[in-house]
This record gives C-alpha cells, sequence and structure tokens, in this order.
C-alpha cells in the first residue's frame, strides 16, 4: 500500500513502541505534524527546542526506551544542539528528528536551510539525511537500533519536505543490515582468565561504576560480583543508584566532589575494576598520580573508551552484564576485611568535617534541605538537576538505593537540564514522585517549561536553590581565582510570581522552621509546584579536588569551632 | 611517528566527510589519505597515513574511533604487518631539450617515466615507496620542480587475511564476528 513518507515514519515509530515524542512544528515538519494526527502517539509542544531534546533525553534515562524528539529545520534544529550533545556525552538513547528543505534546494541557502547533518556529526553516535520517501523506513529502523544498542546514544534523521510528501510503497524491513555496525556481547575467554588472575592477587580491590552499569541493566550482577568478592564500590556521577547507596560496601560518589575515604580507597586501591566508566578527568584527577599501584581491568563495550585516558591491564570489551555474568562463576570468594577496615578509618575522620553533623544556626545550606527532601520523599523520588553546586550537593546527600532515578547532565555539564528532563521523565514514570532540584542560575535557562508542565498536567516538583549567585563558578573563584567574584551576581525574578504566571502554585522558604511544611505541601499538590530556597550565599561544595590536582589532594570543609 | 591504517568503508555519500571529521575531531593530523573503489562496488577502500606523536596509544585511539563509524566496515593498523605499500607522483620538471637525457638518465635509475615531453618541461612518473619517491624529488629539485602532484601512499598487506574482525585494543579473538559475514 502507499503512504507518504511522513505516514511511513509515524508507521515505523508505532512499530518502535515509541508513544510520546516531544517537539515544536515548522516549515520543514508540517507535513510529519500533519500525518501524526492519524496515530496514537502523544505529541508535547515545547516552549523551546532545547526544552523538548532534554524532555526526551529524561525520558530515555527514566524509563529505558528510546526517547523522540522533534523539530523544524533551520533554527528550530540548531535549538536542539545542546539536547543532543547532553544525550550524547551521557549516552543516552534518543533519536532526534527534524525537518529539512527540500532536497533540489539543498546548498542553496534556502530559508530555514542549516546543514544540520554536518553540524550534528561530532555529536551524535550517527545520523542520516533523508532525501527520499522510500530511504524512510531503513533509516528510521536503524536509527533506533543504532540508539539503543551497544553504548547507546543520540542518532538524529533529518528529512528532506519533498520525501515527507511523496509516497511510495510502505515495506517494514525486517532486520537491520549494517556491516560495519556489530556490537560485541561477550569479551574473550583469555581475556576473561588475565582478569581472574589478577583479581586474585589483589588485597585492596575497588570497583568504579559507572552509568554503563545502568545502561546493561547490569545492577543485578555488580551486586553478585561485589558481595561475592567483597570488593567496595565506587561510583560516578552517573552510576549513583546502581548499587544501593546503603550497602555496606558502597562507598558513594568518587571524583572532584568524592567523599574523602572514596578516593583515598581509590589512591590507596592495588586493584581498579572499572565497570561501564570512562576515567573522565572529573573523577581521576591529574593521570599522573592516578590509582599508582593499582592494577585496572576494565569492562566497557566501547573499544575507543580502553586506554583511551588510563592504560588499562586487562580491557574486556563487551556488554558489562554479560562479561560480568561470565565472570562471576570463575572468581573465589573473598573477604578482603583489613582493606574494609582501612577505609572505614578514613571514612570515620571525614564524618567529623561532615555538614550533616553541624548543629543548627538558622541558616539555610542546601546540603541540609537535599537531605530533608530525601527523608520526606523516602529517598524513592526520581530526581533531576541542573548544573553546579546544588548538583554536587544532590549527588552527595540524595542517597539512592534503587537505579535510574538519578537523572543529571553528568558529561556535558548542561545548565538547565533539570526541568525538562523532569518533565520528560514524568511520561515514563507518571506514578513516581519526581524532583527537580535546580539553581538560581540554570533554572532561568529554560524556566518556560513550566508552561509545558502545565499544559501536560506534569507532577513535577521544583526546588530551586537560590543563593543569588551562580555558585560553582562563585566558589572556584573563592578558591583559584583571589575571590575575585566576576560576573557571579546574580538578579533573579521573583520565583514565585514567576512560577504563578506559569499557572504554576508556588512558596518562598526563608527560615529553617518553614522547610518540613513547605516539602509536605509540595508534595500533597497534584502537578508542579515550586519552592524557592533562599540559601546560604557563600557555601562551598567540599571534599574538593582542584582541577588538574591528585585525587588525594583535597581541600575538605574546615572544622568547625565549638 | 607516522601509522597507516587501511579501513574498508561503505561506498556512500559522506563517508569520507565522517572519516575526515574523526581525525579533526580527536585531534590529529592526516599525513595522506587515499580513497578508491575495491573489487566490490558496495564497499571503498581507504589508507590513511597519520602523526601518532604518543605512539601505539594514538594509533589505538585512532583504530578505535575508526572501528567504531558506523559506515565503516573494518580498519586495521597496518603499520608493523608485511605489506606493500606504494605512492604515486607526476613531477613536471623545467628542463629544455639539452637536458631532457639527464632526466631520462635519473628516471631509469629510479624506474620511473617521462610521459610527457613539452618544448621547455618534461612529466615524469614514478611509483613506489614514500623514500624512493623522496629520493628521486631531491635529485631533480636542482633542475627546476614547476609542479607536482602525488596520490597519497595506498598500502596491502601480504597473503591473504583470516577473515576475523578484530576489536581494537583487544588481544582475544571474538570467534562469532566474521569480516566474510560482514562484507555486503
Amino acid at each position: 500500500m502507499k503512504k507518504t513518507g511522513a505516514e511511513i515514519l509515524w508507521e515505523c515509530l508505532v512499530r518502535e513502541g515509541v508513544e510520546v515524542v516531544f517537539g515544536y512544528p515548522g516549515g520543514a515538519n508540517m507535513p510529519i505534524y500533519d500525518a501524526m494526527l492519524s496515530y496514537p502517539v502523544h505529541h508535547v509542544l515545547v516552549r523551546h527546542e532545547q526544552g523538548g531534546a532534554h524532555m526526551a533525553d529524561g525520558y530515555a534515562r527514566a524509563s529505558g526506551k528510546v526517547g523522540v524528539a522533534m523539530a523544524t529545520s533551520g533554527p528550530g534544529a540548531t535549538n536542539l544542539v545542546t539536547g543532543i550533545a547532553t544525550a550524547m556525552m551521557d549516552s543516552v538513547p534518543v533519536v532526534f528528528i527534524t525537518g529539512q528543505v527540500a532536497a533540489h534546494l539543498i546548498g542553496g541557502d534556502a530559508f530555514q536551510e542549516t546543514d544540520v547533518t554536518g553540524i550534528t556529526l561530532p555529536i551524535t553516535k550517527h545520523n542520516y539525511l533523508v532525501t527520499r520517501a522510500d530511504e524512510i523506513a531503513e533509516v528510521i529502523r536503524e536509527a533506533f537500533y543504532i540508539a539503543r544498542s551497544g553504548r547507546p546514544g543520540p542518532v538524529l534523521v533529518d528529512i528532506c519536505k519533498n520525501a515527507q510528501v511523496e509516497t511510495c510503497e510502505f515495506v517494514y524491513p525486517e532486520e537491520v543490515k549494517l556491516p560495519g555496525y556489530q556490537p560485541v556481547d561477550h569479551a574473550p575467554k583469555a581475556s576473561l582468565e588475565e582478569a581472574v588472575k589478577l583479581i586474585e592477587k589483589a588485597q585492596k580491590p575497588v570497583i568504579l561504576c559507572g552509568h554503563g552499569v545502568l545502561m546493561s541493566k547490569a545492577e543485578e550482577a555488580l551486586m553478585q560480583f561485589a558481595v561475592k568478592t567483597q570488593t567496595p564500590v565506587a561510583s560516578t556521577l552517573l552510576g549513583l543508584g546502581a548499587f544501593p547507596a546503603s550497602h555496606e560496601l558502597s562507598l558513594g560518589m568518587m571524583g572532584m566532589h568524592g567523599e574523602v575515604h572514596t578516593n583515598l580507597a581509590i589512591q590507596n586501591s592495588d586493584l581498579i575494576l572499572a565497570f561501564g566508566m570512562r576515567f573522565d578527568d572529573r573523577v581521576t584527577g591529574t593521570l599522573k598520580t592516578y590509582a599508582p599501584r593499582a592494577k585496572k581491568i576494565h569492562i566497557e563495550i566501547d573499544p575507543s573508551e580502553v586506554h583511551k585516558n588510563v592504560a588499562v591491564d586487562v580491557p574486556l570489551v563487551g556488554d558489562l552484564k554479560t562479561v560480568l555474568t561470565d565472570l562471576i562463576p570463575l572468581v573465589d570468594e573473598y573477604d578482603h576485611e583489613e582493606w574494609k577496615k582501612e577505609i572505614n578509618g578514613w571514612k570515620s575522620e571525614a564524618d567529623a568535617r561532615s555538614i550533616m553533623n553541624w548543629e543548627e544556626d538558622g541558616k539555610l545550606y542546601v546540603a541540609h534541605l537535599i537531605a530533608d527532601i530525601w527523608k520526606a520523599t523516602g529517598g524513592g523520588a526520581i530526581v533531576t538537576t541542573d548544573v553546579g553546586q546544588h548538583q554536587m550537593w544532590t549527588a552527595q546527600y540524595y542517597q539512592l538505593d534503587k537505579p535510574n532515578r538519578w537523572l543529571t547532565s553528568g558529561g556535558a555539564g548542561t545548565m538547565g537540564f533539570g526541568l525538562p528532563s523532569a518533565i520528560g521523565a514524568w511520561f515514563a514514570a507518571k506514578d513516581q514522585e519526581i524532583w527537580t532540584i535546580a539553581g538560581d542560575g540554570g533554572f532561568q535557562m529554560t524556566a518556560a517549561e513550566l508552561t509545558t508542565a502545565v499544559q501536560e498536567g506534569a507532577n513535577v516538583k521544583v526546588a530551586i536553590m537560590n543563593n543569588s549567585f551562580l555558585g560553582m563558578v562563585r566558589q572556584w573563584q573563592e578558591f583559584f581565582f583571589e575571590k575575585r567574584y566576576s560576573a557571579v551576581n546574580m538578579l533573579a525574578p521573583d520565583f514565585v510570581k514567576l512560577a504563578e504566571a506559569h499557572g504554576v502554585p508556588a512558596r518562598r522558604v526563608t527560615k529553617r522552621e518553614e522547610v518540613d511544611e513547605a516539602i509536605a505541601w509540595a508534595r500533597s499538590v497534584k502537578g508542579p509546584t515550586v519552592i524557592e530556597f533562599r540559601v546560604e550565599m557563600e557555601d562551598a561544595v567540599y571534599p574538593m579536588v582542584p582541577a588538574g590536582s591528585a585525587l588525594d589532594q583535597m581541600i575538605q570543609r574546615p572544622v568547625r569551632a565549638g | 611517528m607516522n601509522y597507516t591504517f587501511i579501513a574498508l568503508v561503505e561506498n556512500r555519500p559522506g563517508v569520507l566527510n565522517r572519516v575526515a571529521s574523526l581525525f579533526r575531531r580527536r585531534n590529529f593530523n592526516i599525513e595522506s589519505l587515499a580513497v578508491g573503489r575495491t573489487e566490490n562496488p558496495e564497499v571503498s577502500r581507504m589508507t590513511v597515513v597519520v602523526d601518532c606523536p604518543n605512539g601505539d596509544m594514538d594509533a589505538h585511539k585512532i583504530e578505535a574511533n575508526l572501528y567504531k563509524l558506523v559506515n565503516v566496515i573494518d580498519v586495521q593498523d597496518v603499520t608493523r604487518q608485511p605489506s606493500v605499500t606504494r605512492d604515486l607522483a607526476l613531477i613536471k620538471v623545467k628542463v629544455g631539450p639539452e637536458r631532457r637525457a639527464e632526466v631520462n638518465g635519473l628516471a631509469e635509475i629510479f624506474r620511473a617515466r617521462i610521459v610527457d615531453v613539452a618544448v621547455d618541461s618534461v612529466i615524469v612518473e614514478i611509483t613506489g615507496t614514500e623514500d624512493k619517491i623522496e629520493g628521486m624529488i631531491e635529485l631533480l629539485r636542482p633542475l627546476g620542480i614547476v609542479e607536482m602532484v602525488r596520490t597519497g601512499q595506498v598500502s596491502m598487506t601480504r597473503g591473504v587475511t583470516d577473515g576475523v574482525r578484530r576489536v581494537p585494543g583487544v588481544t582475544g579473538r571474538y570467534d562469532d564476528v566474521s569480516l566474510a559475514a560482514m562484507v555486503p
């Protein structure tokens, strides 16, 4: 049966199980929007394409499915770019579908023509320019397969307007033929045996748990391996939630704002087991002195991540869950009692400096507020963040026991990610409680999506940590630029009025005694709410490994007198 | 040190751009890049010579990132493999009739050929390894080179390969991944 290219697109999206798309119509994708009316897919009209990209990203992270965002050509597509790069850096499966001018106009600088496949080449896992209707079915099939398989990532499909309106016979391709794309599952047996030998010799092993654990759904396998070998588990920012924070083997977050005992454990270890992580500079500090005595085993799906930043002794290239499942029966049981004791010694020292052990002084500290929200929600909410101080405090104090509830822009560090990703997550988990922790700076970047939340009835709770500063930049200026504050004092709008103008009930909290009641109020309202917390202006995130320093050179929170 | 990679890629628009973009994105300088058809109309073949300041670590990065491109069917680092390597140059030398014999003599020694003769110039065609061509250029230079073009290096390993697609950075073999099955 003959169909238009636009109809074929929707036929394919429905077959991929797409239930919701986030997008914005315009000249070059109008045939797609016209055909959409005949298909059972919910469309969320966003206020800015960047918001749409982050919503699709948040949906994908919370659901484990492929997210879909749409935009028109030219500025519509270029507005997606930040969201595409965010998904790329964090390996999130999102398919972006953009309209393009008619094929015969390409190269002629037509109205709203932009070389979108050229622009997005380095920030997509793969991309396509479609000029004919009969290419659409195959391309969409491939796009979803590439986005979700192997190391997941964003795929962009740019569809010329003529391809949307022309008709052709619709044949759904039974299989994907990609000769150069064959992700591997099992690691070679010889490599597994080499890994086992290193594990046998280790006295001070540490597991580094990355985003790959979640992507590969290897949480169970990780738990089995860790418990069987009694190996402590440190987590990257994006790996949080993959291993329960309350487990006795959990070391919490590593890296620049990781815990002291965690970073010391890594620096003193004799074996690093890196699971689905990529030795980002924010987790290693300077590479010259990184884990100097440790042998390294790296389980990783992407061969280009092996030896990229840190040369490893045994690379196990394959799907993490498959490789771990193969490895577990080959390893013996260990107890590593002395090593765990040594780590616990460092831990108690750090506790003395923890802000959580401070006595109340009437001021609002973000760390305390995160702990309050954690308590009120039983630690079970989906939490999204923007980027900066509040993000690190949330990573430190919203202690996650369950996976896929922690949505944050790690690799790209994209401000404005929090609110839209929460709206996207709501479509994946409407029965779950969803909180966005934002700073006053990042929130203003995508605040327009509040209306989207209202229009869709998205039940997301926004907590703005307003310190009237771009807090993390201010902290760096305090530590590394002799407190010469440059362009960090930020005048914010009246967030309560702003929220109310969007139709969102809102409150402002300035005193400690108002906190619990405000959180309870937000939880009792059905639909979006905003709470603005006026927090301590010049608090800093501790501990901190200055960029380029060794991982055990940490600036710690000063011990409080009295 | 220069490393040589052979990549089999899908013969379709934009693939060369993806490969070239990768080198820019990962901050490597291409010394030479030669692309052409193969015995299979759906497959093109690239020989890429790249300067790798950090030696094998850089070479691994390049190989693994090429491997990752969806349109790249296979990639091999052949730097240390026994292989035949050739480059072709056309060199136009400004010589009149009185010195043609001199050029001809040099060409014979290098097993090059004179492929065009004009009143005041000749074109020499030479095929060989980079060293051989450089040697010839040095000797022709005093006579007055006015124009030169080179194809860039092409390489082919000796013998028949085992048809196994290797995963970069891994010494062990993935028995289930066969190159033969992957070429369309």
